[in-house]
């Protein structure tokens, strides 16, 4: 699910793929979690690449949360990127999108986030 | 089953319109009459059909109290919030008072907004009435005669006409009452609440409010997807934002939209209703939040049948 990792602009960036639902949700938290423990102070902020998720339901949008708690607790910066439209009306409904830091593209978020 | 009835649709605190929210609707009706003039009342109507849900009606403001119409001689109805106020004077209305009628009330749970209505439920005070309480707290004869103790209520639990009786029914265990098969079962909210099943040979009804889902319980999930199984109608409690009930709000004992429309797919349901609605939300945000609910069905089905998302509102009836 988390492709390989590569690096711009001093930004790790994660890609994630496919569907985030109750059948999936424990094996992305598990591929995410060595992601978010170096996402701390000092670190280089991480960003999920999310062009290539094609449906979250409710238990990947909770791990999502999750994870951004715990990179806020760690003092990290961690985003999600690059939505598409259906993912992004899911945010949107869920209201998740006022509590999670999202960005348009991975270039937007690099922008931002980047050094 | 034949059909449902919403008398009160609001959670956690009855709400009522303000003055501004009538000046809001009636500002958006004339903007959008747009100078128009009707030749007859009829006319008048029929435009007024047009405008939306919002500007033309409401959602209205009375707490958790649904009636399910069996088609039977025995009335059933689910909790006793302040829907039960008018849903009495409407069953006097109908049947008069000399004429003993039997009522069976299915409690979620005990807070007040789900009990408040009894007191002022009419039909308790006629004689010959008959009215069995049906839940599965061990203390709920209690707590209905508690909210009539002075000096919380001027007229006292003793002083009711109808015949009262209680049934303490158990989670899991079906019951055959009234002509339908009710199920139990136990939820997640503070002090416990209790959602029913109603199956007729027929439909098959769900009422599920007050009720937390933890995400991250596969097991809960499962095991409402089995208690809403190919329901023709599901109430409920969509009450918060997915957002506010996994964080913010996380505990507090609700639910929401997401979660209903991803049960009800899993469990093929037909038809889901929002129910007890947010009492800050005005009646513009929860037509926005019906049309996105609809919008999220939509994008999320996947090969599911199409489930019809309403939401209810005082008044609604829905054949089933």
């Amino acid at each position: 699910m988390i492709l390989p990792l590569h690096e711009s602009a001093g930004v790790v960036i994660a890609n994630i793929s496919g569907r985030i639902d109750h059948a999936s949700a424990e094996a992305f938290n598990v591929a995410l979690a060595p992601l978010l423990q170096n996402c701390t102070g000092g670190a280089k902020p991480l960003v999920l690449d999310f062009s290539g998720v094609d449906y979250i339901s409710s238990v990947g949008l909770r791990s999502l949360m999750l994870a951004s708690r715990q990179a806020k607790a760690q003092k990290g910066a961690f985003a999600i990127a690059g939505m598409q439209h259906s993912v992004q009306e899911v945010f949107t409904i869920s209201r998740f999108s006022l509590i999670m830091p999202c960005y348009t593209s991975v270039a937007a978020a690099c922008k931002v986030l980047g050094s | 089953m034949k059909k449902v009835v919403f008398w009160g649709t609001r959670g956690s605190l009855p709400v009522a319109l303000t003055a501004d929210n009538v000046r809001q609707k009636i500002i958006a009706a004339l903007t959008a009459a747009n100078g128009k003039s009707f030749r007859n009342s009829s006319a008048l109507n029929d435009f007024v059909d047009t405008l939306p849900f919002a500007t033309r009606g409401a959602f209205g403001g009375h707490s958790s109290c649904v009636e399910i119409v069996s088609g039977g001689h025995e009335h059933i109805i689910c909790d006793m919030g302040s829907g039960a106020r008018p849903l009495g004077q409407s069953k006097i209305a109908t049947y008069g008072a000399p004429n003993p009628q039997t009522y069976h009330i299915f409690i979620s749970h005990l807070h007040w907004d789900h009990l408040m209505g009894f007191p002022f439920f009419t039909p308790m005070y006629i004689p010959g009435n008959r009215i069995i309480i049906h839940g599965c707290h061990a203390q709920i004869e209690d707590a209905f005669r508690l909210q009539m103790k002075a000096p919380c209520f001027p007229v006292d639990y003793s002083q009711a006409g109808a015949r009262i009786e209680f049934d303490i029914m158990t989670p899991g265990q079906t019951q055959y009452i009234a002509g339908l098969n009710v199920t139990p079962k136990l939820q997640l909210h503070a002090g416990d609440s209790y959602g029913y099943r109603f199956d007729s040979i027929e439909r098959s009804v769900v009422y599920s409010t007050d009720s937390e889902h933890k995400l991250e319980s596969a097991e809960q999930h499962a095991s409402f997807v089995k208690f809403f199984a190919k329901a023709d109608l599901v109430i409920f409690d969509a009450m918060y934002s997915l957002a506010e009930a996994v964080s913010v709000k996380a505990d507090w004992g609700h639910s929401s939209n997401m979660v209903g429309v991803e049960l009800c797919q899993a469990a093929k349901a037909k038809r889901l209703a929002l129910f007890h609605h947010e009492p800050m939300h005005d009646d513009n945000q929860l037509s926005r939040l019906l049309a996105e609910t609809r919008r999220l069905e939509e994008i999320t089905r996947d090969g599911y049948d199409p489930l019809e998302v309403i939401s209810a509102y005082d008044g609604l009836t829905v054949d089933l």
